[in-house]
């Protein structure tokens, strides 16, 4: 069965636009790309290395510019696998069981995406600050959330937590659960069904989930600005410290900070390119194995009776 | 094996999926449930297979009662209509899964496994097919292997949900037959579910016709040609 793609009629010389509308759509998506993306970009490294190699590398050695990158790392690595193991979580809740508040479930799980950052990194003020119940709870242990790590953990936590969940969604229902039914024909149990099956069909996604998951809380800003108080040397991630040290002219810093994050982004890209390319051409294989017959051949069914028929006294 | 169902009963919000539905297979034979969409032989064989749990009645394997008894435990082999394969494993791998997951003091040495696999898939004809994946087969290829990996862990009862329903005309044909063959060497309890009246009686050693989720007869091909119960059965299998 011929399905159509995108490309048909414009890759057919009988219904394809004329030239000059091509070229002219293609010229404006370029510029547009060069004028918003390229140059910005390019700028970004222009001018941490504007001032050479020497201040470039003192910038990012500088104490308060290590505090902020270990406190961006550090955040990371906490947040990428508590995400991992809540969007799985979710993903399969939402895919793999019928319940009343489905869609409630499935609504909410956008909400962090719907929210401005700056009112979400509010939001864990209110409910976590000192004037707040559980604020003053947790401070009379000696535990302080808001303007100290743990807000900010919190708070980036809170807009990443979409991104897992929101790549196996689709994929998982499109999947389907037979694959699982067969493994527990087979004997498996819930967590080896879970870890033979359902995880490798879905690893591909949950890799490129964990990459945005990655990308967006080493890059968060406005969640963070409010939750942490900017405290020098304690409570600056990368992003933090960019707007920091851009406010206080010390511009080499604060775009030698911000090329470490925009080569994040292209290595993100890049990996996400990457594997795309792997995944299309594992599949891409797709040819009928030339040597197997098709068809067996039913009058002759060699069968290896003794190993295969049932065993009476029940033996497996 | 023999398999017993008593009083089964299901139902889906209001509707009646099951009503009263009592049974028996014989050991060895191979049981069609035969119907109309929505007759019921569907949720019949899943509650049989331990992936539905009916509402009311008994399952009875060798007259033990098994209607509690989790999936995983029931020692069956099923095969699904769209085969079911593990895409991300090769064949060789599809075909060991049921034995690699056993305990440790049951798992046959990783030699043993390659040798059952390779017995399992010369009984299938298919030697050759081993380093493969699922995507590179063709449908009929793919039931086969499903029936090897079905087979891999020993079942005392095999159950296949509508199995040549995606497969076209010729390829279904001359795979009822070999089923048929297979069937008659192995000597497995086997119940099969299907709508098509000439693949049911191309097939079975017997034959329950199912509607609206009761049984309207059980018999032999012949017996329900000779001797149909009522208007349905004549309708249905196309009797003047």
């Amino acid at each position: 069965m011929q399905i159509s793609n995108s490309y048909d009629y414009q890759s057919n010389a009988a219904t394809k636009d004329t030239p000059w509308i091509r070229r002219t759509f293609i010229a404006i998506a370029v510029l547009f790309m060069i004028v918003m993306l390229v140059i910005p970009l390019l700028a970004v490294f222009y001018e941490a290395f504007k001032n050479g190699w020497q201040l470039y590398i003192a910038s990012l050695v500088d104490p308060e510019a290590l505090q902020a990158i270990k406190l961006t790392l550090i955040t990371a690595g906490i947040v990428l696998p508590i995400n991992m193991v809540m969007g799985i979580a979710i993903a399969w809740l939402v895919t793999r069981y019928q319940f009343k508040g489905k869609q409630l479930v499935t609504t909410l799980l956008d909400l962090p995406f719907s929210v401005s950052p700056v009112v979400a990194g509010l939001m864990f003020v209110l409910l976590f600050g000192l004037n707040s119940t559980i604020g003053g709870w947790l401070e009379s242990m000696g535990f302080q959330v808001i303007y100290a790590v743990p807000g900010i953990i919190l708070a980036t936590l809170f807009v990443t937590f979409p991104f897992v969940a929101r790549e196996l969604i689709p994929l998982m229902q499109t999947q389907g659960d037979s694959e699982e039914q067969a493994a527990l024909t087979l004997g498996a149990t819930g967590w080896q069904t879970f870890w033979h099956v359902t995880l490798p069909n879905i690893k591909w996604a949950l890799l490129y989930g964990l990459i945005l998951t990655n990308a967006r809380a080493m890059g968060e800003f406005g969640a963070v600005s409010v939750v942490s108080g900017h405290i020098r040397g304690e409570t600056n991630t990368m992003p933090l410290l960019v707007e920091i040290a851009y406010n206080d002219y010390n511009f080499t810093a604060a775009f030698a900070l911000s090329s470490i994050l925009a080569a994040l982004a292209l290595v993100t890209l890049l990996i996400q390119q990457v594997m795309t390319k792997i995944q299309e051409r594992k599949f891409a294989k797709s040819e009928r194995l030339a040597s197997a017959p098709e068809l067996p051949v039913s009058a002759n069914a060699t069968a290896v009776t003794e190993s295969t028929s049932a065993d009476s006294t029940g033996k497996v | 094996m023999s398999i017993e169902i008593r009083n089964v009963n299901k139902k889906f919000g209001n509707f009646t999926a099951l009503d009263n539905i009592n049974i028996t297979v014989p050991t060895g034979k191979l049981t069609t449930l035969l119907g109309p969409s929505g007759c019921g032989k569907t949720t019949l064989l899943r509650i049989i297979a331990g992936l539905e749990y009916a509402d009311s009645g008994q399952v009875l394997f060798d007259e033990l009662d098994v209607t509690n008894t989790p999936v995983q435990k029931r020692h069956i082999g099923f095969m699904f209509q769209h085969y079911a394969l593990f895409r991300h494993k090769n064949i060789a791998d599809n075909v060991a899964f049921g034995l690699t997951l056993l305990p440790k003091n049951e798992r046959p040495s990783k030699a043993d496994i390659n040798k059952r696999v390779a017995e399992l898939l010369d009984l299938v004809q298919l030697p050759q097919v081993a380093n493969a994946y699922p995507h590179q087969l063709s449908g009929g290829q793919r039931q086969r292997i499903a029936l090897a990996r079905a087979l891999a862990v020993k079942p005392k009862l095999l159950l296949l949900d509508e199995p040549f329903g995606a497969l076209d005309a010729k390829v279904r044909k001359e795979l009822r037959t070999w089923l048929k063959n297979i069937h008659h060497e192995l000597g497995i309890t086997s119940i099969m579910v299907t709508h098509d009246q000439e693949e049911a009686r191309a097939v079975s050693d017997e034959i329950v016709v199912m509607n609206q989720g009761r049984v309207e007869q059980v018999g032999t091909s012949e017996e329900l040609i000779h001797q149909p119960a009522n208007a349905f059965i004549s309708d249905f299998l196309d009797l003047v």
